[in-house]
Order: C-alpha cells, then sequence, then structure tokens
C-alpha cells in the first residue's frame, strides 16, 4: 500500500516538473511581437490552406483494435504465466494438462484472430 | 490506522532519526503516528530527490554522449569549444532553451498543446520509480511491477497524440497519428516480451525477478534458457527503439518528410520536455533490459572465485549503472548506423515478422519449462 500512495506521488511528479518548466519558460523567455506571420503554422512558407484538423485514414483506427485485443490478451496472460512455472511443477491444484490445454485454445484464439486480420488485409499498409 | 512506511536502508535510518529528533518537540506534540507520517513524508522527499538526480542530471550527460558518439561515427570531433571536449556544451544548450520564447500558434488549442509535454513525462518518472538500483534501492517495490510499466507507457502515446493534434499543423498531426500507430504496434512485442521473462522468472515484481538472476553470468535470464534467452533479448531491444521513437524507427520525426513530426510547433521548455522524456525513457528503457535480461545489480561472475570475489567488491548500484550505459551505448551505435525503413516496412515487420516470432517465442519457452521442470 505505501508504494502505491508514493507512486501517486510519482505521478504529479513528472507533471509537476513539465508545468515548472513550462512557466519558468514563460516567463524567462524572450518575448517578441506576435506578428501574424510568425504565429502561422510552420508548413511550407505560403499561407496555409484549409484547417489541420484533416481527415485521416482509417488504418490507423484499425491498428488501435488490433492492439487493444493483443494488449488485453497479454494482460490475460500475465496471472497464468506468472504462476506457470509452479502450475508445471505441481504446487497448486490445477492440473499442468488442462492448463496447458488451456492456453493452446486461447493462443489458438488469438493466432486464428491475427490469420484473419492479415488474410483480409488490415496488415497491410498503404 | 493505516501509516504508509518505506522499508530500505535509508528508510530504516529516517524511521529510527525521526523519534530521536521529535523528543526534542513538547509532549502534547509527540505520538507515534505523527512521527511515523513525518519519517514517510521525508522518505518520500528523498526518493523525488533521489529520482529527481538520476533523470534530470543523466539528460545532459546522454545528450553530450550521443553528440559525441554521432560525431564518432561520422568521423568528426562533435562539440570541441565549450570546456574540455565540449563538456559543458549541454549546460549552454539548457540555458539557451530557457530563454526562448514559449508561444502557441495561432489556431493551437492552447490548453491541449501545453498540456501535452506535461503527460508525456508522466510515464519515465513513474517507470524509474519501480526500477530496483540496488540491492535495496528501489522507490517503490510493488508486486505487479511489469503490467505498470506496460499500463504506464500508454501515457506517453497520449501525449503524443494530444501535442500532434493540438498543434494546428498537418505535419505534427501525421506525425503524431504515425508515432501512436508505431507505439502502439511495438508496444505489443514489448509486453510479450515482458510476457517471457515474466514466464520464465515466474514474478511479475521487478526486485524478484533481478534477485532470480543471482550466481554468475549464465545464470542471468539472457542466458539461462539457452537461444531463446538471447532471441528475447534481441526482440526487446528492437521493440524498445521504435517504443521510444528512436531511429532507426523515427519515421514520426522524419525531417525530410515532416519537418519534426509531432513536436514541429514546440519551442523552448515545452521541446525541451518533449526531448527530456525522450532521453529519461532511454534510461529507463535500459534499465529495463538490465533488470531483466542483464542480471540487474549482480556483478557479471564468471564462475571464476579468484576473479569473481574482485567483481563481487563492486557495489550493485556501479554494476547496474555501467550496465545501463553499455545499453545505452549500444542504443545510440544503433541509431547511428542504421537506415531508417518506410512507414509500411515499419508496420509490416511488426505485425508480420517480430508478433509472430513473439508468439512462437511464448510456446517454445512454456515447453521448455514444461520439459526441464
Amino acid at each position: 500500500m505505501s508504494e502505491y500512495i508514493i507512486l501517486s506521488i510519482f505521478l504529479f511528479l513528472g507533471a509537476f516538473i513539465a508545468l515548472a518548466a513550462t512557466v519558468t519558460g514563460l516567463l524567462l523567455g524572450y518575448r517578441t511581437k506576435k506578428t501574424k506571420n510568425k504565429m502561422a503554422p510552420y508548413e511550407c512558407g505560403m499561407q496555409t490552406i484549409g484547417n489541420a484538423r484533416i481527415q485521416f485514414k482509417v488504418g490507423y483506427y484499425l491498428f488501435a483494435l488490433l492492439f487493444l485485443v493483443f494488449d488485453i490478451e497479454a494482460l490475460f496472460l500475465f496471472p497464468v504465466l506468472m504462476n506457470y512455472k509452479s502450475i508445471m511443477a505441481g504446487n497448486t491444484p490445477l492440473s499442468p494438462t488442462i492448463v496447458v490445454i488451456d492456453l493452446v485454445i486461447f493462443m489458438a484464439v488469438l493466432v486464428s484472430g491475427l490469420a484473419y486480420a492479415w488474410k483480409k488485409g488490415i496488415l497491410k499498409w498503404e | 490506522m493505516f501509516v504508509p512506511s518505506i522499508t530500505n536502508p535509508v528508510g530504516d535510518f529516517v524511521r529510527e532519526l525521526v523519534p530521536q529528533l521529535a523528543a526534542f518537540l513538547p509532549a502534547s506534540l509527540q505520538s507515534d503516528t505523527l512521527n511515523s507520517i513525518v519519517a514517510f513524508l521525508v522518505n518520500a522527499l528523498i526518493c523525488v530527490i533521489a529520482v529527481c538526480i538520476v533523470n534530470i542530471g543523466s539528460a545532459p550527460i546522454l545528450i553530450y554522449m550521443e553528440r559525441k558518439v554521432c560525431a564518432h561515427v561520422q568521423c568528426r570531433l562533435g562539440p570541441m569549444r565549450l570546456g574540455w571536449h565540449g563538456t559543458i556544451q549541454t549546460i549552454a544548450d539548457v540555458l539557451k532553451m530557457l530563454f526562448k520564447e514559449v508561444y502557441a500558434p495561432s489556431g493551437a488549442d492552447k490548453l491541449m498543446f501545453y498540456l501535452a509535454p506535461l503527460i508525456v513525462l508522466i510515464a519515465p518518472f513513474i517507470v524509474c520509480a519501480l526500477i530496483p538500483f540496488g540491492r535495496n534501492l528501489v522507490v517503490a517495490d510493488v508486486s505487479m511491477g511489469i503490467p505498470l510499466i506496460i499500463a504506464v507507457n500508454g501515457f506517453g502515446v497520449l501525449g503524443i497524440l494530444l501535442g500532434g493534434w493540438s498543434s494546428n499543423n498537418k505535419y505534427s498531426l501525421l506525425g503524431a497519428l504515425r508515432s501512436g500507430a508505431q507505439m502502439i504496434s511495438y508496444e505489443i512485442s514489448f509486453a510479450m516480451i515482458l510476457l517471457f521473462v515474466v514466464m520464465i522468472s515466474g514474478s511479475t515484481n521487478l526486485m524478484s525477478i533481478t534477485l532470480g538472476q543471482e550466481g554468475t553470468i549464465f545464470d542471468w535470464w539472457i542466458f539461462k534458457v539457452p537461444v531463446l534467452g538471447i532471441i528475447a533479448f534481441i526482440l526487446f531491444f528492437i521493440s524498445s527503439t521504435a517504443e521510444m521513437n528512436r531511429a532507426p524507427f523515427d519515421i514520426a520525426e522524419a525531417e525530410q518528410e515532416l519537418t519534426g513530426g509531432y513536436h514541429t510547433e514546440y519551442n523552448g521548455t515545452p521541446f525541451a520536455m518533449f526531448y527530456l522524456a525522450e532521453y529519461i525513457a532511454l534510461v529507463t528503457n535500459s534499465s529495463l533490459a538490465v533488470t531483466c535480461f542483464l542480471g540487474g545489480f549482480y556483478a557479471p561472475c564468471i564462475g571464476i572465485s579468484f576473479i569473481d570475489q574482485y567483481l563481487n567488491m563492486v557495489p550493485g548500484v556501479i554494476w547496474f549503472f555501467a550496465k545501463v550505459f553499455f545499453m545505452i551505448w549500444c542504443y545510440m551505435m544503433v541509431r547511428w548506423t542504421f537506415v531508417r525503413p518506410r512507414v509500411d516496412q515499419l508496420m509490416d515487420f511488426e505485425w508480420k515478422f517480430l508478433l509472430p516470432v513473439n508468439l512462437v517465442l511464448l510456446v517454445a519457452g512454456a515447453a521448455f519449462i514444461a520439459i526441464s521442470g
């Protein structure tokens, strides 16, 4: 429990340092007149056309979905694989054979999902 | 009543010191609970200062090192003018950065624009708090160390996406999206390799992962599992390089295509924060590699007692940082000697090569444990 209190202090530490640095920069920084050309986005030297919040391709979203699947999979595997050694050594009430079969089914579902995405061409970047 | 406490040599020392100092106070102010809380706060302050020194202090050293490594790879000398061999060049650069003008470009979402560097800097500090630097030198010895590291790494992606989107610049947005796609893709193999380490060590606590590697060099996780350990280490090296957006996987900020990627519009200290986060991430990722594969704070003993007794005389912290700097040197050499792949090649490499190899590695590791018992 104490460890998590320390960690919550550290959660704000990084943000606090960045905030302090930004404020220092705002206070100490050299200031010049904010002309229109200076404040313009740094793109190509000419007047930018349109908004910068452009539409982008849906591929990014599909990769995010795949990421979600595999990251959660990794999270699910943590408790099993953490105790995998002791399960195999027979130190737990679980039967090693059943655990291995479960893991194989779990992995097979995932691998077939990846194979499906591959076949569908989601993994192709264009 | 629950009173938090820190158990390491420094924490124990403070906890004994505080009641002795409290004896000088009037009797009405004395209580064991108060003493413990004061001791905890003092300990927390010591931890914060120590981590700040390690993190923020190492960044100028690393920037100097990077410039020197880069220069010597390219047959140049690098910074030579300020101080002996340019040693105080980075301090001058930091001072220059402080006095640069800070402003958000027109059309930028100001709140998000200034929030992004804050979020980017959160993750490396938390990871740094979890790393065991020495036998008792760990800030937060949590049992869920590795899942926490994977979770916290997500903050970096968030900050980069926010920074790119809020800048009102098409290059920034494209750079942030590419960066986000790349980081989340390689986070999977990053998590899978850590899963492999968790499987062979049987713990998610970074301290017990390190303690499991006691003995000679062949007890380190990289060598303990024959062949698989080395493959896992190489995969970790690749995926953590991509995680950090370092070259050769720096398509997110490919200067030739995207001017500067997600931090094109940043200047002054907020830009310095992105830079700082990048270099702290270099330290934390190297520390993670050392903890998970290279024996943490253990000396590289080779099994000959005559040599080992001298190696063991060096404190663990020094071995730890020696290994970390070796890892950082490896990252730097890779950065300056490899060429950058295209975006599609990069994504193909992760999803069609690294991920299947990772799954095979996990299965092979499981089979190895099942057979060797």
